[in-house]
């Protein structure tokens, strides 16, 4: 099946009309996946046997007119817990990982009679921006094979990009599916926090972490969060607040809408060429009757530290758990019990990994705790009242979504300081718990540019709908890369 | 603020994590570094700020006091690495050279 031609929409009218059933459209994903993962390698389980007998069951019941994800096979990022099929997080720790239930959003995509057709790579426990932290394989981009498609959610995007699927699913905590989708020019969405139950992912920093869709297109995007979200009562954080349906009025245009760019997204450290792009989007929303006006957002420069201090200190207790006890690797060669654990947590997390339980204990130790943990929790705070003040006044901010384009394979990864500058962009928005979007807005030296809006609490909506109104305007969203020899 | 190697070992312990001499050697420089880059919060006044450790827009959640099913017990034990009689199976507490 060609996912370069196709979306959500389409597909389903083809299984609707029967011109191709969901069987079919299984197994020519799973040939496309095998011959594009020899570039790619954006997964790290095929489950050939399972999605065959799910779109068997959808072929015998009948594809669901009224569901528009009824037969269609989507990737699910390795953190996501998936009933009898392996999740690793991409860790040594739970290379044999055997999950006895299903993520409530797993849940939610086998109750819409969507196909999961295997699980995709990832940094190690979602730490990391370049999908080089998987302990099993690296991913490359599906634009440049010598660059790396970005990261933690590397291999979702990557499937997405390499029209090996038509969508996925991600996580981001702090720019983990923006950045990747940025770097893969495609469309990448993480909610606010709470539209999405956590209940089955694997968890890295609790306050932050959100589920969200990889597409190529802004309403397939919607469609799938429509899925997705809602209340969850095994996830106390999720929000009861009524879910809307995303892709109604998606189509309404931005005339009136006010935008703000805030100066500190592009300010130094901002590469030429995304800037370029950032203020070609500016003037294309104008164009379609938005004010845009520069903001200010002090604090945004605190992002990256604030950042730093809280995930690594939510990781440092939530990985608490992997203990060689009751799963996950346990040590050989022990002497007691104390053993077990530091040499089953040292055997099987990989350096990220262990830089951040590190520097999260560090945060959280007597003694430190005030001058790290404590005051990052007020910065946060501060960073909170930033964006505040400008929804305030405003209905969108828009800027771009990564400070470069995808940077090559091996590049940065021996200095995580600079690794984790990459981040500025995306990090405010998961501390404020904001929806965020990636979609594309330029290419430059054959390598995509994301742009990024963020809208206030709650309100994916306006950004879907500006969103929408961009790609409608554009062209971007219609290159492909050549990986499938197809254009 | 440099950190010393026998702190970084501390924490370390703290963190039930074991590192070779050379190990220790190269985390205490990155996270030297990593210090001095979160360091730079000092310069931000937060006085009489109140922390944010969450941003749920739930306050109390409560749900209904209902019995309900766990999960079976042979299902929970499918993926400890060891188990007997449907109890996870550890190594004695005390060191097992200690014993004689």
């Amino acid at each position: 099946m060609n996912y370069f031609a196709n979306d959500l929409t389409s597909l389903h009218d083809l299984l609707v009309k029967k011109e191709i059933s969901a069987t079919d459209l299984t197994k020519e994903t799973l040939a496309t996946i095998k011959e594009r993962e020899q570039k790619v390698d954006a997964f790290l389980s095929v489950d050939e046997e399972g999605a065959l007998k799910q779109a068997a069951e959808v072929d015998e019941a009948g594809v669901d007119a009224t569901n528009v994800l009824s037969g269609i096979p989507l990737g699910i990022k390795d953190n996501i817990v998936t009933k009898g099929l392996k999740t690793t997080a991409a860790s040594k720790i739970l290379e044999n990982f055997d999950p006895i239930y299903d993520a409530t959003v797993i849940e939610k995509l086998k109750a819409a009679k969507a196909i999961t057709i295997g699980k995709t790579n990832m940094d190690e426990f979602a730490m990391g921006g370049s999908t080089e932290n998987s302990a099993f394989k690296l991913t490359k981009n599906a634009w440049d094979q010598t660059k790396v498609p970005g990261g933690s959610s590397g291999g979702s995007a990557a499937a997405v990009a390499s029209g090996e699927v038509v969508a996925s699913l991600g996580s981001d905590t702090g720019g983990s599916i923006r950045q990747p989708a940025s770097f893969n020019g495609i469309v990448g969405v993480k909610p606010t926090y709470g539209r999405v139950s956590r209940y089955g992912l694997i968890a890295f920093a609790s306050s932050l972490d959100q589920i969200g869709p990889f597409t190529r297109s802004v309403r397939d995007n919607a469609t799938l969060l429509n899925a997705i979200s809602g209340a969850d009562p095994r996830d106390f954080t999720s929000s009861k607040r009524e879910v809307p349906d995303f892709t109604q009025g998606i189509d309404g245009g931005v005339k009136g809408m006010r935008i703000a760019v805030p100066k500190e997204y592009l300010g130094e450290g901002v590469a030429a060429d995304i800037k370029k792009a950032v203020k070609n989007a500016i003037t294309v929303f104008e164009k379609l009757g938005a004010t845009v006006d520069e903001v200010s957002l002090p604090h945004s420069k605190y992002g990256v530290p604030v950042y730093y201090i809280i995930a690594s200190s939510e990781a440092s207790s939530n990985l608490q758990r992997f203990d060689g006890i009751r799963y996950g690797h346990r040590a050989q060669n022990v002497k007691n019990l104390e053993d077990v654990y530091v040499k089953s947590r040292s055997e099987g997390f990989g350096d990220e990994v262990k830089r951040r339980i590190m520097l999260g204990t560090f945060s959280l130790s007597a003694g430190t705790y005030d001058a790290f943990f404590k005051k990052a929790a007020q910065v946060r705070t501060l960073i909170c009242q930033d964006f505040a003040r400008v929804f305030a006044e405003y209905d969108l901010i828009l800027g771009p979504t990564t400070p470069t384009t995808a940077f090559g394979i091996g590049e940065d990864i021996k200095d995580p300081v600079t690794m984790y500058m990459n981040d500025i962009l995306t990090i405010p928005v998961n501390l404020a718990g904001l929806p965020g979007m990636s979609l594309p807005a330029g290419y430059s030296k054959g390598l995509p540019i994301g742009l990024q809006l963020i809208a206030n609490q709650f309100d994916e909506k306006t950004m879907y709908r500006a969103g929408y109104a961009f790609e409608q305007e554009t062209e971007f969203h219609k290159q492909a890369p050549t990986i499938g020899g197809q254009n | 603020m440099a950190i010393s190697e026998d702190k970084v070992a501390h924490v370390a312990g703290l963190a039930k994590l074991a590192f070779s001499k050379e190990e220790l050697q190269k985390f205490t420089g990155q996270m030297g570094e990593i210090i001095n880059m979160v360091q730079q919060l000092s310069d931000v006044d937060t006085t009489g700020v109140e922390v944010t450790t969450h941003v749920t827009d739930a306050v109390d959640t409560m749900r209904e006091d209902k019995a309900v099913k766990g999960t079976d017990r042979e299902l929970l034990l499918k993926n400890a690495p060891d188990h007997q009689d449907g109890f996870i199976k550890v190594p004695a507490i005390i060191d097992e050279s200690e014993e004689a």
